[in-house]
């Protein structure tokens, strides 16, 4: 994990007081509320329906754990005892008083955190797979690249002031868990047929009122020219993006508008002219940031431990939660253990300052202090030996953090919705608790396989509906809250944008709305097909049938 | 609106001529880009130094290749939030080599001063008419870590970081 040294601490330092000094002339009346908005935007404060929102990045969803007992703390002294995570790998408080944020800010700076560049026309919070350093088959570990991105990005004296927001993720495994494809510009790691390692790029996925998937603009960059290609695309994007219309101005829009060939040629004209120049990573940098990232201590063990494989055999609730919350480690006895935060009936990604205070001394017991966020609002712990997987689990179901349910129906990514943001048409995080209910079966969810639920309280989309296997997207209907619903999305490697399945259903049916959606998959699946396998070959129609059939 | 330069109030000893209309003989003046295109010869005839100003969509292609015929490039934010006058400085000074004074000006805040000064701009015409030499010398010194290289002299960490390690 990295860690800051003399100069990023002294960076983070001086911000603080920049802030401080900020917020100081803000409550003295020197600075009005408008002058003070870009400033606090800056570093991350929103001013949302009910009190200040502070959002704290999570560079590429990976805490140590003091850090996270630095969030549980900030949770407990500053907030109302929880916080949020967010689909970027992000924490939100959404109750803060202006006075003590700076005082936040220096909490976060003495473990390496910050908030900046979680908000505003600029580079956001960089992301990653949650898995790095423990999936199978990864190229390299993509947080080397994403914290060279970080580091980059930040403060960039020319790029602080976009079009619009800009966001970036890199993958370095096969299987895209870190939905590259609907981001600004997506990285995926890859190897030539020389064995050289490098990154596929694309540009322009995005979600929103238009959603798109990206475009793949280079098939190989040999990853010592990262810097530079990123510097070219993002010039090419401040000057031609358009500013206009704000609905038009992010990326997407300029390779929609330009196309994609034209595009990549502005790029590759810029990038000739600074490839090999001063924003290209000194090769020693780059190995000090790639050291910081080396593999944990891990054992010699067996693949399979048998204390595992009998606690499995003799406890049908563990063996369900190991089925559905572990994923495999590249590490011969080791597990990723997936920490649920969707609870039945509760906001999915809250958790409160106790539960980040157990998962803190978790990861510390079982592994190696490590702690991840995925965009899908749970936590990961990323390297458990099997061995200590029943005690871990036993140890998390009193916390409420052994749900079994990643990947399932009742694993629903939602955004704060008319609750807390004054953008939404209608409220999300209900809508996902009763779904939660509904389906709290837990046989019937695991017969029902891997199915996203991903639910949106406005069209800026910040709950993933577009990419959603069935994604529901909050309207307003002459002054009511209903819910539309797409069928069909997906983020990883296979990206869709979901489908409209025809007109919105009210608050009150929105839930046997999707129960309908789910019984129609089920009466149409072939054995073991996932949702989405049976959408693309069924098609649309059998879903609105059932759903529009006149009673 | 103070000026700015090289850390100090100085006076706007420039006359910022319109689309049209008589220019003084002696006095230096900057005219929009259009006048320039229009009126090259002539400007160039005059013997007082020549400016030349630039909207933000005015891009720095547009007047690279006669950069060295201006004594100063006015850039003009019309909002801070539009950034592309700071993809124009750099590559004004960076790509087309221009070593002149490059002044900011227009929606010119306190809060944009280090970027801009990082992206090549020596002159600020700053909005706020409080502005001081010592506001600006502030603005200057509250953050000393730099993570990437911009058109300043400042040496970014990604090789101080090495430089202090090979001294040691
Ligand atoms: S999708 Fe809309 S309602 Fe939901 S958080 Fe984003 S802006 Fe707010």
């Amino acid at each position: 994990m990295y860690t800051y040294d003399a100069f990023d601490e002294t960076f983070v330092t001086e911000r603080v007081a920049q802030f401080r000094d900020q917020v100081a002339r803000r409550l003295s009346g020197e600075l009005t509320e408008d002058q003070f908005r870009p400033l606090r935007l800056m570093n991350g404060l929103y001013l949302q329906l009910h009190a200040y929102m502070l959002r704290v990045a999570i560079p590429y969803g990976t805490l140590t754990s003091i850090q996270l007992r630095r969030l549980a703390h900030i949770a407990r002294r500053y907030d109302k005892g929880y916080g949020h995570f967010t689909t970027r790998q992000n924490i939100q408080y959404n109750w803060p008083a202006l006075k003590d944020t700076p005082d936040i800010l220096a909490d976060l700076a003495e473990v390496g955190m910050h908030a900046i560049q979680t908000s505003g026309n600029c580079i956001r919070n960089v992301t990653a797979d949650q898995f790095a350093g423990a999936a199978a088959g990864e190229i390299e570990d993509p947080r080397i690249w994403a914290e060279i991105i970080r580091q980059w990005s930040t403060l960039h004296p020319e790029f602080s002031f976009l079009p619009r927001k800009f966001k970036i993720a890199v993958t370095a495994s096969p299987n895209d868990r870190a939905a590259i494809a609907v981001h600004d510009i997506g990285l995926k790691m890859v190897r030539d047929q020389h064995g050289e390692v490098g990154f596929t790029v694309y540009v322009g996925g995005g979600m929103g009122r238009t959603p798109f998937i990206g475009k793949e603009i280079r098939a190989f960059l040999p990853k010592a020219h990262l810097l530079s290609y990123l510097e070219a695309v993002l010039r090419v994007y401040n000057q031609h993006g358009r500013r206009d219309n704000m609905f038009k101005s992010r990326i997407k829009i300029l390779v929609h508008e330009i196309g994609a060939d034209a595009f990549r040629e502005r790029v590759e004209t810029e990038w000739a002219a600074i490839k090999d120049g001063p924003v290209e990573l000194p090769a020693e940098e780059l190995a000090r940031i790639a050291e910081q990232f080396a593999p944990p201590a891990f054992e010699t063990l067996a693949a399979v431990a048998p204390e595992f494989e009998m606690r499995r055999f003799e406890d049908r609730a563990f063996a369900r939660w190991a089925r559905a919350n572990l994923f495999p480690h590249r590490q011969p006895g080791y597990a990723i253990v997936n920490l649920s935060l969707k609870p039945e009936g509760e906001p999915p990604g809250d958790a409160s300052a106790e539960q980040m205070d157990a998962v803190a001394d978790l990861a510390d017991r079982f592994g190696f202090g490590d702690i991840r966020v995925t965009h899908e609002q749970n936590l990961v712990l990323p390297h458990v030996r099997q061995k200590d997987l029943y005690e871990l689990w036993q140890a998390l179901l009193p916390l409420g953090l052994a749900t079994p349910n990643i990947g399932t129906v009742t694993d629903i990514i939602a955004c704060p919705g008319l609750d807390y943001c004054s953008l939404a048409n209608a409220r999300s995080i209900n809508v996902a608790e009763d779904i939660t209910r509904r389906f709290s079966d837990l046989d019937r969810a695991h017969d029902l396989g891997e199915l996203k639920i991903k639910i949106s309280g406005c069209i800026n989309a910040c709950g993933h509906h577009h990419v959603g296997h069935i994604g529901i997207l909050g309207v307003d209907k002459k002054g009511e809250e209903h819910y539309q619903i797409t069928l069909g999305g997906d983020a990883t490697e296979t990206a869709s944008i979901g489908e409209i399945v025809g007109p919105a259903f009210s608050a009150a049916r929105i839930v046997d709305a999707v129960e309908t959606v789910v019984t129609t998959y089920v009466g149409h699946r072939a054995p073991g097909e996932r949702f989405l396998d049976t959408y693309r070959r069924i098609g649309m129609k059998p879903f609105k049938d059932s759903l529009y059939a006149t009673h | 609106m103070p000026l700015i330069k090289d850390g100090e109030v100085v006076a706007d000893v420039w006359m910022h001529a319109g689309d049209e209309g008589p220019l003084p003989p002696d006095q230096p003046v900057t005219v929009p880009l259009a006048r320039w295109q229009r009126e090259r010869a002539s400007l160039l005839a005059r013997s007082a130094p020549l400016g030349i100003r630039l909207t933000s969509d005015q891009l720095a292609p547009e007047i690279g290749a006669d950069a060295g015929h201006f004594a100063v490039i006015v850039l003009v934010f019309p909002s801070f939030r539009d950034g592309r006058p700071y993809s124009t400085a750099r590559l004004l000074r960076e790509r087309y080599g221009f070593r002149g004074e490059l002044r900011a000006s227009g929606d010119v805040l306190r809060d944009q001063l280090l970027f801009m000064q990082r992206c090549g701009i020596d002159a600020f015409d700053i909005a706020d008419k409080a502005a001081t030499a010592e506001a600006w010398r502030q603005a200057m010194a509250e953050i000393s870590v730099f993570y990437q290289p911009a058109s300043d002299q400042r040496v970014p960490v990604t090789r101080l970081r090495h430089r202090a390690r090979a001294a040691e």
